[in-house]
């Protein structure tokens, strides 16, 4: 997002070039603009814009996007420190 | 993750029986024997009643036991069965339900029958656009589609809108095919294309789904006001219709249901401040103790609008990448509004209240980041790291001063 940064170098996005297919579905789905397909291979040309959604790793056929999606809000992060990743809710069925 | 329902592995040609959609097993029924008319005699006699004149007859749609959508125009004969056509215009019950929904009250029931709608005139060539049964996912779909005629494919997402279902895998690849086949979609429709909501590619694998139900799943634009130009640029989105924004507007919708969380905390919040102002030299004062919560009350109130609703709506033009900063610089000005209006506190309590605002203020502000469509978890937590143990030291030093304030 060009008018809303958040923290630089945090991102656990990284992709494997060697066995990118260069099939652009991680450019297609990325809400950021932070992949893009250059010739046949894909490319992360803004690292910082990744807010860690998941989208381009659900969907790469082969793996080569990899990236630890999440909820972002403060609340959840503090019930992951309590009670642990697989215990933690923001009891709101709704928030997420 | 909610366990999912076992999925039929006999692919998409074979219609399962399961009645995972009431619009699949709904044939087309004859219309209703003609009541006998009432004759001339009954019709006009003015028998004198109580109460207004009776309102009008039931639609020839009602059923016992269901209830007939107000937002349904009419019902459409398929293949597949009857399919409801519905409206693009919101009316006053859609728009008292989103201001409902928005100030959280109702919010977590909030939803449609998932299946199979209609929308215009669709015929076997007309696109299918797939969403959630969030009622405002809805809503917001058919409120962009007048004049275009569609199937609406609404999955069962527990009335969670697409994105956040998508993260939670209720809008998954196995629900799109789940629901494709349980609404019979092959036999609607002469192609072999859904339109998906870019955001629900977090949840949905595109190949994924062509593997397990033969549809070919094409990525939408990100909002559904851009539907109209996707379909008619022939299925092709461009770079705006990919991103995320996050105007002024998108922000204001965001900030009663944040403020509405927050009633919780005030439950102990308040006890604490009451016990914490009566605590003093002799006995505790009832009324120290009164005055007291009064005035961490008002502080409390202070520290939500600040970080819920003044950094919300300054986020891109308030200093810092972090929230906890954006929060602490506007709770520091609502801060010493307060005590500007309330000069009779002394240094003592005067500099507690200001850091509790503050530390309100922060908090509530990062919290905002789970409601933003920019930050990741991984920064997030990155900042807490260092802002949590902050906050719980100016909160700390916060109730010394105020208790100390008494001796």
């Amino acid at each position: 997002m060009k008018d809303f940064r958040y923290l630089t170098d945090v991102s656990t996005l990284a992709l494997d070039k060697e066995i990118c297919v260069g099939c652009g579905l991680c450019e297609t789905v990325c809400p950021h603009g932070v992949m893009r397909l250059n010739g046949k291979k894909a490319e992360i040309i803004d690292p910082d814009g990744c807010m860690e959604c998941g989208a381009c790793d659900t969907n790469c056929p082969v793996q080569a996007v990899r990236v630890t999606p999440g909820v972002g809000c403060a609340a959840y992060i503090i019930q992951t420190w309590i009670r642990g990743k697989e215990n933690a809710s923001c009891g709101d069925v709704n928030c997420c | 993750m909610e366990p999912k329902p076992q999925q039929n592995e006999c692919g998409c040609d074979c219609q399962p029986q399961s009645d995972r959609s009431n619009s699949a097993r709904l044939t087309p029924f004859p219309m209703a024997p003609p009541v006998p008319k009432p004759s001339k005699k009954e019709e006009d006699a003015d028998i004198p009643c109580c109460g207004p004149p009776a309102g009008p007859k039931s639609s020839p749609d009602e059923r016992p036991g269901y209830i007939l959508c107000h937002f349904v125009e009419r019902f459409l004969s398929t293949p597949a069965g009857a399919v409801p056509v519905v409206k693009t215009a919101l009316d006053r019950k859609d728009t008292i339900g989103t201001v409902l929904t928005r100030i959280g009250i109702g919010r977590n029931d909030y939803k449609v029958a998932p299946g199979l709608y209609g929308v215009g005139a669709p015929d076997a060539d007309s696109p299918v656009l797939v969403t959630a049964n969030y009622k405002l996912s809805f809503d917001a779909l058919r409120k962009e589609l007048s004049g275009i005629n569609a199937w609406i494919l609404v999955l069962d997402t527990r009335g969670i809108n697409v994105w956040c279902a998508a993260g939670k895998r209720n809008f998954s690849t196995e629900e799109v095919s789940d629901r494709v086949r349980g609404a019979g979609l092959d036999r609607v429709v002469n192609h072999r294309k859904l339109i998906l909501p870019q955001l629900s590619a977090i949840g949905v694998s595109a190949r994924a789904i062509k593997k397990s139900c033969g549809f070919e799943a094409l990525f939408g634009p990100v909002r559904a006001e851009d539907l109209k130009r996707f379909l008619q640029n022939g299925m092709k989105a461009d770079d705006f219709m990919r991103r995320v924004t996050f105007t002024l507007k998108e922000r204001v919708e965001l900030i009663p249901v944040e403020i509405a969380m927050l009633w919780k905390p005030a439950g102990w919040i308040l006890p604490a401040a009451f016990f914490l102002s009566g605590i003093g030299p002799g006995i505790f004062s009832l009324s120290r103790a009164w005055n007291g919560m009064l005035a961490i009350g008002a502080g409390l109130l202070m520290g939500v609008l600040s970080g819920g609703v003044a950094a919300p709506i300054l986020l891109p033009w308030l200093p810092g990448r972090a929230f906890a900063v954006k929060g602490a610089v506007t709770g520091g000005i609502f801060g010493l509004i307060l005590l500007g209006l309330v000069p009779a506190l002394g240094w003592a309590k005067g500099a507690g209240l200001f850091l509790f605002i503050l530390a309100i203020s922060a908090y509530q502000s990062m919290n905002f980041t789970g409601s933003t469509p920019f930050t990741s978890p991984s920064g997030v937590e990155k900042e807490m790291r260092r802002a949590i143990p902050l906050l719980a030291g100016a909160v700390l030093i916060s109730a010394l001063l105020w208790v100390g304030s008494a001796f």
